[in-house]
């Protein structure tokens, strides 16, 4: 590898062309591909699930399995070919040039494993490293990659560790011998916002102190905007628009490109005033790609005869630094055009209060150690604490939270799934805390129904979809004959805006997007007036996402159902909700209108979680707050305010109160709610985490 | 763990009283205890004289009673006989030693395994040498069955679809397809029969000086166990265990090898070689532990068949002597010891379930 000149590409993959051969047909995931990283350099990868950049990510490991093949083209690595390479050469560079980083942390490593063991392999396969020298290696980058008490890390078991600490490790077996390339894919989709701040971060620092180049694969913009140089956007297999990212952030040359950037909520969409653009019709599958432009289907600026023939080039674009663009109408376009003012709608004024929760609490008794501990230790999670809030007609109300905050068990309670533990859940000024949902009267669940998160799972997949919708009726006592039943299920696909002979599929048979509209048919099934829809649309692709949220939200208007939208997408919480409730360990934080909670004061969990979320907008300025450490565990909380441990307000608090004491809540004018021990004085002083620089 | 001991051994009590229970209930149903006296004194009896015969025997009183008095927990039945001699439950064992003190519990609680009317000796000292027999023979069969299984499986299952993999798929697929009443009359018939099979050509082309390689016959081995006289009904156990656990050890070894942990040990630039035994191996074992465990049990039924094939007088031998018999006690003894074994095995296969896979550990 000495006759590689450092001012040379690190990675250059030319008209990579990747198929998967099944008995049937070979199957193209990559076509006529190629980019270029130059030392140092980050390079993002973007597009939605099934448009071929974790495949080109593998291909570039040379780890296709024994379906996918090398077509056509180039991948050279420091100017040597790497499909030329045999096994052993491979091996070589795996793991000591190239090092890859996953998207699940725990499926990547190996559970019966120590920690320590599977980091110290790395150098003693590569630098033939003895065990002692590498134990002690692996120790130094997990004290680099801020893992706290190495030494009980490395003697711990993956198990053992929390999510955002195994990605660390994962990381850091990616360091273990200085890779000069980093293959990042989605790194951090399995992670919590908070925690993906300071994994984000963590890679950045890294990427500068060891001089890395990094390829890093993901379908959020922002998150590429965080990290990277340049950026490439694929769809269906091709790149469609490479660049630098400003370039393609601000000055974007492909319709794809800005379709996508129109259908994701950046601050100042409004679901009113200036509505999400969805992207229509859907993702091709890859072996029914269209003739031509592969987006052209779903193209605004489609033309027929040219767009639908033959196979479109990449151009470069005159004045850009390396931008190029599969379009043939680029030069056409007129870029700065504003998008075609959607329908704007009245703000709908909520109604009569139809569910009021009273200091909800769920605790749930866990024994501490099923096999091995000592007998009738049993201890107490505190899923909920103190709930109280109401809810109104046709009013929108976002449950905010990272993972074992208890928004979940808090639906599980208003669904009767679980009993309360103390407190009252009134819904129209009956109480149904302790109504479990057998002893629940059809009227009362028909009018609580839930959407869930993934579509692919709450289907049946042995039923038709009319069939499912049907049983729905059934069970809610909708209709009185088969007929009028099908009739009625009829008129719901309708209502979500899927095609009537989709009745007659299998779940299989539709796509993601598809299936979630199914779901949200069956919720709305017994005419529910309180929708619980838990993440309903974070499994979805960015493109989908945007047709299903304004599905609801036009359902929402329709039906003036009251929308409890639980999540932790931040932007789109902020894009559709009327008020905003924030969890953190089963306490609500922060409760106000949306406006109130997305501006100062904030609660400093707030503050945290706005600045942490990755928005894709060249013009917004934040303020970049990481939090230290993990979310403590609900089963051993810490005393008094829930997030004192990691609270960066906590010293303008005098004494210990805040260890000691669990905050009231403080009421600010306009119902505005946030429970903390900070004065009106040190809320004064807090400034907006999120600003839009002027045009 | 002491305390997970503890009550994993209260299940496994209740377990077996239930058992136990049940077994002794279906050999004291009437037709069986007809038939018991009759082949005890006279084939030729009354309904009448049976009657008196089962009641002067202490078989006549209530089903619940009687297992308490095999259990030990009720004092053993006493009465006369037709001469007016003390007879009892308890005093069979001291008949001609005089001056013992008879007590008045003998059940399984006091190390009394009762009687057994085939054999006519005490059940308790008949079972531990036939269960050494059958020991024996197990212990052959695992050491045989589990590395070769194991092998078979792991080989199979790192390269699923390859060469490698059919060719051994196929045959622990026959080999799981064939009972030991197949193997067991093929193998014999194979290298056991100085009549036919390998025997008659080995010995035609003078390979061997006996009549046959390998013996059919298992009864020597009882005193003295050598290659020739054990080869064959270790072989036919083996082979149906063979096929079965080395598809359990595929199907767990594939689904390992397609595991994302294993793309991180290939991508780090781990060796195939050391991909299986340091990244696959201890994650693939974890299943097929517990099927080798559920296995042991099963040999000791499936001995029953083999030894009855080769004659080898051990457990399984013994088992069917006794049902064919409707030997009451020694059939009671059986179930009681295959009770335990099954319970221990499946107490075993947990606690080392726990060890191979940290992820049930507590730490």
């Amino acid at each position: 590898m000495s006759d590689w000149d450092p001012s040379q590409p690190i990675l250059e993959i030319e008209n990579l062309s990747i198929s998967f051969f099944t008995r049937l047909r070979e199957i193209p995931a990559v076509m006529d591909f190629s980019c270029t990283v130059m030392p140092g350099e980050a390079m993002g990868l973007v597009g939605e699930s099934g448009c071929g950049k974790s495949t080109v990510a593998l291909g570039v490991m040379q780890d296709l399995g024994r379906n996918g093949r090398i077509v056509g083209g180039s991948i050279k690595f420091k100017g040597r070919d790497l499909n030329l390479m045999s096994d052993a050469e491979l091996r070589q560079i795996r793991g000591s040039e190239i090092a890859m980083i996953y998207q699940e942390p725990m499926a990547s490593l190996n559970p019966a494993m120590k920690v320590g063991a599977q980091l110290a392999e790395v150098p003693m396969i590569h630098q033939g490293m003895n065990k002692k020298a590498a134990w002690a290696l692996a120790r130094q980058i997990v004290e680099d990659v801020r893992l706290p008490d190495p030494d009980r890390i490395l003697k711990a078991y993956p198990h053992q560790l929390s999510g955002g600490q195994q990605q660390r490790i994962v990381i850091a077996m990616a360091l273990m011998s200085k890779p000069a390339l980093l293959i990042l894919d989605e790194p951090t989709t399995a992670l919590d916002v908070t925690v993906e701040a300071g994994i984000v971060d963590l890679v950045k620092e890294l990427g500068r102190k060891y001089g890395t180049s990094m390829l890093f694969i993901s379908h959020n913009l922002g998150l590429i905007l965080d990290t990277c140089d340049r950026l490439c956007v694929m769809y269906s297999g091709e790149a469609v628009e490479t660049g630098s990212v400003r370039q393609v952030f601000d000055k974007m040359r492909h319709p794809y490109t800005q379709a996508l950037f129109r259908s994701i909520p950046l601050p100042g969409a409004d679901k009113n005033a200036r509505p999400l653009i969805a992207i229509p019709g859907n993702f091709p599958l890859p072996h029914e790609r269209p003739e031509g432009c592969n987006f052209g289907p779903r193209c605004d600026y489609f033309q027929q005869g040219l767009c639908d023939r033959g196979t479109i080039p990449m151009e470069t674009i005159q004045g850009g630094d390396r931008h190029e663009s599969r379009c043939l109408r680029f030069r056409q376009i007129d870029w700065a055009a504003p998008p075609k003012a959607g329908k704007t709608f009245e703000k709908a004024e909520p109604g009569k209060v139809v569910l009021r929760m009273d200091d909800l609490r769920k605790y749930y008794e866990v024994s501490a150690n099923a096999l091995f501990g000592r007998s009738g230790e049993t201890k107490v999670v505190k899923a909920n604490e103190t709930l109280t809030f109401e809810a109104r007609e046709s009013e929108t109300l976002a449950i905010v939270g990272e993972s074992g905050c208890g928004k979940s068990t808090f639906a599980k309670v208003l669904m009767g799934l679980e009993t309360a533990t103390s407190g009252r859940v009134r819904l129209y000024g009956e109480e149904i805390q302790d109504t479990p949902i057998e002893k629940r009267n059809t009227n009362t669940v028909s009018s609580v129904q839930m959407v869930f998160q993934n579509p692919f799972d709450t289907l049946n997949p042995s039923m038709t979809v009319g069939r499912q919708i049907i049983r729905a009726l059934e069970v809610f006592g909708e209709g009185k004959s088969d007929r009028e039943r099908r009739e009625k299920m009829l008129d719901l696909m309708d209502l979500v805006k899927l095609p009537r002979e989709f009745a007659d599929r299998m779940p299989r048979q539709l796509s993601g997007g598809q299936k979630q509209r199914v779901g949200i048919a069956r919720a709305f099934a017994g005419g529910a007036k309180i929708v619980v829809a838990d993440e309903p649309v974070s499994a979805l692709d960015v493109s989908v996402q945007a047709a299903v949220t304004d599905l609801l939200m036009e359902i929402q208007r329709r039906e003036k159902t009251t929308l409890l939208f639980i999540s932790h997408d931040l932007s789109i919480v902020r894009y559709l909700a009327d008020r905003v409730m924030v969890m953190y360990l089963g306490h609500v934080v922060e409760m106000g209108t949306t406006d109130e909670v997305f501006a100062p004061p904030y609660h400093p969990y707030t503050e945290a979680l706005l600045s942490a979320v990755p928005i894709a907008d060249t013009r917004v300025k934040k303020k970049r707050i990481v939090l230290e450490g993990d979310i403590p565990s609900a089963m051993n909380p810490p005393p008094g305010c829930p997030f004192q441990t990691r609270c960066r307000w906590k010293a303008h608090v005098p004494g210990n109160l805040c260890e000691i004491e669990v905050p009231p809540i403080k009421k600010l004018p306009g119902g505005h709610q946030i429970k903390c021990h900070l004065t009106d004085d040190d809320f004064a002083t807090m400034e907006p985490v999120i600003e839009i620089a002027a045009e | 763990m002491l305390n997970f001991l503890a009550r994993r051994l209260v299940t496994m009590l209740l377990t077996a009283l239930c058992l136990t229970f049940i077994v002794f209930a279906l050999t004291n149903l009437h037709p069986n205890l007809e038939k018991l006296a009759k082949q005890q004194a006279s084939v030729r009896m009354s309904d009448a004289q049976v009657t008196s015969w089962l009641a002067s025997h202490g078989y006549a009183r209530p089903l619940v009673q009687r297992y308490g008095e095999w259990l030990g927990v009720v004092p053993g039945w006493t009465g006369k006989d037709a001469e007016g001699r003390p007879t009892g439950r308890c005093l069979s064992h001291y008949e001609g030693i005089k001056g013992a003190t008879i007590p008045r519990y003998c059940g399984i609680l006091q190390g009394d395994w009762g009687y057994s009317t085939v054999f006519r000796e005490g059940v308790g000292g008949f079972l531990a040498t036939r269960l050494a027999a059958t020991g024996w023979l197990m212990l052959w069969v695992l050491i045989v069955m589990i590395p070769t299984s194991l092998v078979m499986g792991v080989l199979a299952g790192m390269r699923e679809g390859s060469r490698l993999d059919r060719t051994l798929s196929v045959a622990s697929i026959a080999s799981t397809s064939t009972p030991e009443y197949v193997s067991g009359v093929v193998l014999i018939v194979l290298f056991g029969s100085s009549f036919t099979g390998l025997s008659l050509l080995f010995k035609q082309w003078g390979l061997i000086s006996g009549g046959v390689i390998l013996k059919g016959n298992a009864t020597s081995a009882m005193s003295h166990i050598t290659f020739d006289n054990f080869a064959l009904p270790v072989a036919t156990i083996s082979i149906y265990g063979v096929g079965y656990i080395a598809r359990m050890t595929r199907a767990s070894m594939t689904e390992v090898m397609t595991a994302q942990y294993i793309r991180t040990a290939r991508l780090k630039g781990v060796k195939f070689r050391n991909i299986v035994l340091r990244h696959a191996l201890r994650n693939a074992l974890i299943a097929p532990f517990t099927v080798i465990m559920l296995q042991i049990p099963w040999l000791l039924n499936g001995v029953v068949v083999t030894e009855t094939l080769f004659s080898y007088k051990g457990f399984g031998w013994t088992l069917v002597q006794a049902a064919s018999n409707n030997d009451i006690e020694l059939l009671m003894g059986c179930s009681v010891v295959a009770v335990i074994v099954v319970l221990l095995t499946q107490l075993i296969s947990d606690i080392g379930y726990v060890y191979l896979n940290p992820r049930i550990r507590i730490s």
